[in-house]
């Protein structure tokens, strides 16, 4: 034993500790100031008449409604479709497909595929839905966009949880004579639930401030309808704050900073009910 | 001595087999685990396969219910009779046989859900409709295991000891009437109180269910079995009777390894 080779090993653990506390903590004081400086600023923009008000010129009469609508349509539809095609896929992959070459190129292409510029999304949702399927600039043109954009994260996030299944359960289930579907449905899936949630919060979480492909597909400014089904044009949340941002006159600025505090609030609520299903599902799972 | 069995072949001569395995040899890739292995199980009785590590015990046992078929490498040649039919036919469907020949693994597996749930599944997936809770009952009376979990039957299967998990799993295997029972090394990682617990169960089910234990526990080999079957790298050194494995070996190696000269 040799105590000074000791202390010096206690001060590079405390060194380390200090650091990581440090830079956790200045990242959650960054996002404190930002979120007070934006609160500070919205807050008295925050009312029923701005939550039930279309676009305006004049910035007391201006509101937020029809790209909350937008937004909420949007959400609801790209969950609907990126999510059931995610989990399915990426259950593919790791339960049904093999663990040969082609698999693996497969994997590394969809892990770039998630790094891929979001206004490439936009190109590809402008040439192939908006014009060739001709949905035009409605819901369902940006939602099946932005399901495009976020399927690689919920692929790669849902297979990580489904391959961290242990074997033995798998084994257990076939040993009474289940069939794969069955090991799948009544075992694989609810002990992956968990991990596939919380890939679907980031996802969503990304989906719902992403501006760029939606302004490339042609998602409007200046919306003053809610949408009524998916073939509507429609807004969003994030649109309507770069606009407002993006015009010169301080009351707008601040209506930007009120549009922001709906957007998070948004997320906030959707996130809450995805870790709300995450929690039951790991109390029915112990 | 009336009971001569033929230890080059593996062959009983006055039992009725249930399992008869027949010049059997598995691969992994080019690598040879099992090789040219023929034996019978008889029916209603204890065997025990032992044998050093690596010798190809576990894979032996995992050929019974087509465990193997999970390994993408894995292949098999020669022939497995179960009661007669052959179970590497292409008309032999894989999970009928896991249904009929069921397994109890080395680690306690039991699934993350209630003590109820983990017996009652089997059945509900092998079409059982009524009586789910008298069957869940019956297994875990067989498996001794009912007077300690009977009033938390709906607690996590996680909050067992390690001992009471194994003889759920036990349950769980029992509950959908399989006529085989393949227990791989099912006490490896359990305490003396829960392994003696598991070995007079054993007893106890030899009398409805036929019972194929790998074992690296010689003792428990000599205390369980009926019959022992030695193998050594791969290849079936020497099956009989327990009593004449352990006390009257044919074969230099058997004599060896039972009395703990090597392995």
């Amino acid at each position: 034993m040799t105590p000074g080779n000791a202390l010096r090993r206690h001060a590079i653990a405390k060194v380390f500790h200090l650091l990581c506390a440090t830079v956790t903590w200045a990242s959650v004081a960054v996002l404190g100031v930002l979120l007070f400086h934006v609160s500070y600023s919205g807050w008295m923009w925050l009312d029923g008449q701005f939550l039930s008000s279309f676009p305006s010129r004049f910035p007391e009469k201006a509101g937020i409604q029809s790209a909350l609508w937008g937004t909420l349509w949007l959400i609801t539809l790209t969950v609907s479709f990126s999510v059931p095609i995610g989990v399915a896929a990426a259950v593919y992959l790791e339960e049904y497909g093999g663990k040969g070459k082609l698999s693996r190129l497969i994997e590394v292409n969809i892990a770039n595929l998630a790094g891929v510029p979001s206004i490439v999304y936009g190109i590809l949702g402008l040439v192939v839905f908006v014009r060739f399927f001709g949905f035009g600039r409605s819901v369902l043109a940006g939602s099946l966009t932005m399901s495009l954009l976020i399927l690689p994260v919920i692929i790669v996030a849902s297979r990580e949880s489904v391959r961290a299944v242990p074997d033995s359960i798998r084994q257990a289930a076939f040993a009474l004579g289940a069939t794969r579907w069955q090991v799948i449905r009544s075992h694989v899936l609810p002990s992956a639930l968990p991990g596939i949630l919380t890939g679907v919060i980031l996802a969503m979480s990304r989906a719902i401030g992403e501006t760029a492909p939606l302004i490339m597909i042609g998602a409007l400014t200046y919306v003053a309808f809610v949408p009524n089904g998916p073939m509507d044009v429609f807004t969003a949340l994030p649109i309507q704050i770069f606009n407002w941002a993006s015009r010169p006159q301080q009351e707008f600025h601040q209506l930007a900073a009120a549009g922001i505090i709906v957007l998070l609030t948004v997320l906030l609520l959707m996130n809450a009910i995805a870790v709300l299903i995450r929690y039951r599902t790991e109390e029915g799972n112990k | 001595m009336e009971y001569t069995p033929n230890t080059d072949h593996g062959i009983l001569e006055n039992e009725q087999p249930i399992l008869q395995v027949e010049d059997v040899t598995i691969r992994y890739g080019d690598v040879p685990a099992i090789q040219n292995v023929s034996l019978s199980i008889a029916k209603q009785q204890i065997t025990s396969i032992i044998g050093p590590s690596g010798c190809g015990k576990s894979t032996l046992l995992r050929a019974f219910n087509r465990m193997n078929d999970f390994i993408p490498e894995a292949n098999i040649t020669g022939r497995i009779l179960y009661m007669g039919t052959e179970l590497y036919s292409e008309e032999t469907d894989p999970v009928d046989v896991r249904r009929r020949i069921g397994m109890v693994f080395q680690k306690p597996n039991p699934f993350p859900k209630s003590i109820f749930a983990n017996v009652a599944w089997g059945l509900s997936i092998n079409g059982y409709q009524e009586g789910i809770e008298e069957r869940v009952e019956k297994s875990l009376r067989r498996a001794a295991l009912w007077e300690e979990v009977a009033d938390r039957l709906h607690d996590s299967a996680s909050s067992l000891s390690g001992g009471q998990q194994q003889r759920l799993c036990i349950a769980r295997a029992l509950a959908i009437e399989p006529e085989v029972i393949l227990m791989d090394e099912p006490c490896s990682a359990l305490d003396p109180v829960s392994t003696a617990h598991i070995e007079d169960l054993m007893f106890e089910l030899k009398q409805r269910y036929t019972i194929v234990i790998v074992t690296h526990n010689m003792q428990q080999a000599a205390r369980v079995s009926d019959y022992t079957a030695f193998l050594e790298n791969g290849k079936l050194v020497e099956f009989g009777e327990t009593n004449q494995v352990f006390t009257r070996p044919h074969h230099n190696r058997t004599e060896e390894y039972v009395t703990g000269r090597f392995g």
